[in-house]
């Protein structure tokens, strides 16, 4: 960002602001994730070092979770890139609503909790006879590989469909004009430029998958463990930390040189282009209607299981479940209604922290010193791929003193959120950014508009969009988290969403399971809704628009 | 990042997302009064009014127990105190409300994940306990947090209510609240035969395939039947390999079980790994509503978890956290129980609800392991576990 840009302004303002972007993210990575993780791990490692890391590797049983944890999430990542790519440029072709209303869609996943989405996908299974017999999924790796898909499959559809609305159609054009086909067409000029936005998607794909835990247990069933699920059975069930911890490190340790390839990848090739002026040219008619329709069997399937059961009362059908979430069931302590709202606080929370720290860490990835930028891009999708066990069991021994006495505070759980939301700000800027041409920044600066100008005219109405993206994806993923909120120690009556429907799930009776399967109904609904309103409302608009100016 | 930064502008328009979202939040039919009210209080403890009526039925004839048991030792202006608790714990709402009433002690509560997790982190925050008494540690825990030396002696006079089978802990560092029985549940309309009366009987081949049980890896009622098996039958070893061949399924907890491979479910195994008082919920929790339970429990099944509580060491508040251990063992508490967190009272003189007299069966004699030897061979008892039915 030097250069003709900013020689106008007042150097100690110049200084003040570059901290403030390099010292805000860097403040919240290191006290709420670099401190805490570490405290953990050097209590459960100590003076031992890497002594343990080598005990691990020796056996056989650890290898082969560590080369399950990992193929397995190469294999989600790349059956989701392979099914959502054609999905991401269905929705590039739409404009206006539908756009907002497809986005809004296929976020919904997402914020499902693996409780239910299990027990959905058993009963799909149920209904195509793949329960048993030579087609079987149950407990199979199939069975993972196809709730990582499903949960998966806004990723790539909205970070890499945001990104290609943006990019100049006209070189395709071109293309065609001097006689390539569509498909050569794609292969040649629009993959490789898409390639920033692939290379994001399926790093968040990959790390997902890398560290889930639910999908793995439920659907997987008990033979399969992967990293995450044995972090979790030594630290919790066996009560072995130095074990937890020797795993938890390789898991960071691995994760980190995933991330390391994934950013290579989406700085190779920078290509500024310019903005995209009009539509692009419209797909084939047949192209749409079978995205359409795999979009509608993948993820309509089983949540068409969750809307048919979250409506069956006795022998028929009706809404009592739904009127039931008003009223606090006896062994919970806040209505299901009320669990909603608490969510909703926590999610809103969550998606302002994540965004102004991953806007600013954005930033810095993008034009800030070569070094630093290393550091933000690793350091901030870092706790994406981490264990809930280090993050959870981290801050409660290290932030347990005055000024950071907040391991019991209300706040801890927004904050934990806003560290996997993170990422999702930062993935979906930094290739946008990154795509705009300089050129068009120096224009501006040289007909005289002020830094705050061209960061208005040119940078927002190109990076706004991923901003929102970003905004969305950190709302979803507050409303939908599960592990790291059920470490934190919290008030009962702080309740989330996810927490009150695995409560209601953890006793018997036809009504608490119908009430459960209501509240993840409404679950989506809220979520769909509030995906919508963050991306396409002109408040949030402006709102990001008034932080991006701040900024 | 050139240009200057204005923290004002900053918070306004933090503040503006903030609101915009919450907006968003209450369009989306939150009508509840959830607000910044809620939750802004996170510094200070919950107060809970005084004057609320305790709604849990007082036993007139229990009335001396039920103030704590030595007020004299309590300070003139008592402190609030923290509860750390599992997730599962409830109380009706007025039922903290009274003890408050009592002794002008206000309870903070604390839910810290399951059982599990609880202690795990209980262990780590040794020194610097998150709270002043935890509740919720069972037997299969028991040892460890006693190992760890979780908690402070403290002998309540209540105890007195208590059968001695309760008492686990000679030093008393970790008082019996309630217990609950992890039995064998069958759905009696769907069994293939007569219904099962010993363990053994899961093994005959006329309940080939109605069996599925939780990984006691991943799973409490799981780990809980294990032991049962190690307890009650002459040869587990055996037994579990007999249990496979006889197509026993194992799901990862005891929800996918339950709701995955029972009938209860929609599933299509007639028996399940769950709990004594999953009979009374299965009738409570019903739809339509039913009077007789579907489901009853095979009584020679059944394993016993006791949960304790007890004053964490390193608390400010040593008399506070000890009236507490005392008022929960009182009526109030004791009698609130059952219909919140789905156990069984330990006081003698509490009474059970009409729906768990009716439809809740109590083993007279459960299978029961020493904590301590649980502990030291869990690892080893669920690694063979792993080699004979998971392979």
């Amino acid at each position: 960002m030097d250069g003709p840009v900013g020689r106008d302004s007042p150097r100690i303002a110049r200084f003040a602001g570059r901290w403030a972007a390099v010292g805000v993210p860097a403040a919240f990575l290191g006290v709420f994730f670099v401190y805490p993780a570490g405290a953990i791990l050097w209590r459960g490692l100590g003076s031992e070092g890497f002594g343990p890391i080598s005990e691990l590797f020796s056996s056989p049983r650890t290898r082969g979770i560590m080369w399950f944890t990992v193929w397995q999430a190469l294999a989600s990542t790349a059956i989701t890139l392979v099914v959502a790519l054609p999905a991401a440029a269905v929705v590039t072709r739409l404009r206006g609503r539908r756009r907002h209303f497809l986005r809004g869609l296929v976020t919904v996943p997402f914020v499902l909790p693996t409780v239910v989405v299990a027990g959905a996908f058993e009963g799909v299974f149920d209904r195509f006879g793949l329960e048993d017999g030579g087609f079987r999924l149950r407990h199979t790796v199939w069975a993972i590989l196809a709730a990582h898909v499903f949960f998966n499959y806004a990723v790539v559809v909205r970070i890499v469909g945001s990104f290609w609305s943006g990019l100049d159609h006209r070189v395709e054009e071109q293309a065609r004009v001097l006689g390539a086909g569509p498909i050569r067409t794609f292969w040649a000029v629009t993959l490789p430029r898409l390639r920033p936005a692939i290379a994001s998607a399926c790093a968040i794909v990959f790390l997902f998958s890398f560290t889930s835990f639910g999908v793995i247990l439920l659907l997987g069933g008990p033979r399969r463990a992967t990293l995450e699920t044995e972090i979790y059975r030594q630290a919790v069930t066996r009560g072995d930390l130095r074990s937890a911890a020797g795993l938890a490190l390789v898991q960071l340790l691995a994760v980190l040189a995933l991330i390391a390839v994934a950013t290579r990848l989406e700085r190779r090739r920078p290509a500024p282009t310019g903005v995209a002026h009009r539509p692009p040219e419209p797909l084939r008619r047949g192209f749409v209607l079978v995205n359409l329709a795999v979009m509608a069997a993948l993820l309509g399937s089983p949540i068409a299981v969750l809307v048919e059961r979250s409506l069956s009362v006795g022998d028929g059908y009706g809404l009592d479940h739904y009127r039931a979430l008003t009223e606090r069931v006896p062994h919970l302590p806040a209505s299901a209604a009320a669990a909603l709202g608490n969510s909703l606080l926590f999610a809103a929370v969550a998606t302002t922290l994540a965004l102004v720290v991953g806007t600013l860490a954005a930033l810095v990835v993008v034009h800030g010193r070569s070094g630093l930028r290393r550091v933000f891009d690793l350091g901030l999708t870092l706790p994406l791929g981490t264990s809930a066990v280090t993050i959870g069991f981290g801050i409660l021994i290290a932030l347990d003193e005055p000024p950071l006495d907040l391991r019991t505070s209300w706040w801890i759980v927004p904050i934990a959120h806003a560290l996997v939301g993170t990422p999702f700000v930062v993935r979906t800027m930094v290739p946008v950014l990154r795509r705009i041409d300089p050129q068009i920044r120096e224009a501006a600066a040289v007909l005289g508009a002020s830094p705050g100008r061209v960061r208005r005219l040119v940078d927002l109405p190109i990076a706004g969009r991923g901003m929102l993206i970003g905004a969305g994806f950190a709302f979803a993923v507050s409303l939908g988290e599960f592990g790291a909120t059920s470490f934190l120690p919290r008030r009962p009556e702080t309740l989330t969403a996810p927490l009150a429907l695995y409560r209601l799930l953890s006793t018997p009776g036809e009504l608490l399971r119908g009430q459960a399967m209501a509240l993840a109904v409404v679950l989506m609904l809220v979520v769909a809704l509030a995906v919508v309103a963050i991306e396409a409302s002109r408040g949030s608009r402006q709102g990001a628009e008034v932080v991006w100016e701040s900024l | 990042m050139t240009r200057p930064n204005s923290p004002k502008r900053l918070a306004t328009s933090v503040v503006g997302l903030i609101v915009t979202a919450v907006l968003i939040g209450a369009a989306c039919g939150n009508d509840d009064g959830i607000g910044f009210d809620a939750v802004t209080s996170s510094g200070e403890p919950i107060e809970y009014p005084a004057a609320a009526p305790a709604d849990a039925p007082a036993d007139p004839g229990a009335a001396p127990t039920d103030a704590p048991a030595d007020p004299g030792e309590l300070p003139t202006d008592p402190s609030g105190i923290t509860l750390l608790t599992h997730d599962s714990f409830a109380l009706s709402e007025g039922t903290l409300a009274a003890f408050t009433s009592q002794t002008g002690i206000e309870v903070t509560l604390l839910a810290a994940g399951d059982t599990g997790q609880m202690v795990s982190e209980a262990i780590l925050t040794a020194g610097s306990p998150l709270g002043d008494v935890m509740f919720g540690v069972d037997n299969t825990f028991l040892a460890r947090a006693l190992n760890a030396e979780l908690f402070e002696p403290y002998e309540s006079p209540n105890l007195a209510d208590v059968p001695d089978q309760f008492k686990l802990d000679p030093q008393h560092r970790a008082t019996p609240i309630d217990y609950g029985d992890v039995c064998i549940n069958y759905w009696t309309d769907a069994l293939p035969a007569d219904p099962p009366t010993v363990l053994e009987d899961l093994t005959d081949p006329k309940f080939a395939d109605q069996l599925v049980v939780p990984s006691p890896e991943t799973s409490s009622p799981g780990l809980a039947f294990l032991l049962a098996t190690i307890a009650g039958t002459d040869d587990w070893e055996q037994f579990w390999a007999d249990l496979a061949d006889n197509g026993v399924a194992v799901t990862a907890g005891w929800n996918d079980a339950y709701y995955g491979e029972f009938i209860s479910g929609g599933g299509d195994r007639s028996m399940v790994v769950s709990y004594a008082s999953s009979p009374p919920a299965e009738v409570i929790y019903a739809s339509p509503p039913i009077d007789t339970a579907p489901t009853e429990v095979l009584v020679d099944s059944c394993f016993r978890q006791i949960e304790f509580a007890g004053v964490l060491a390193g608390t400010d508040h040593p008399a506070e956290a000890r009236a507490l251990i005392d008022f929960m063992l009182t009526p109030a508490f004791q009698n609130d129980v059952p219909l919140n967190m789905f156990v069984f009272p330990v006081a003698e003189s509490a009474t059970l609800p009409q729906a768990f007299v009716d439809h809740a069966q109590i083993a007279d004699d459960p299978l029961f392991i020493d904590p301590a030897d649980i502990e030291a061979h869990r690892d080893e008892w669920t690694d063979r576990w792993v080699e004979i039915v998971l392979g």
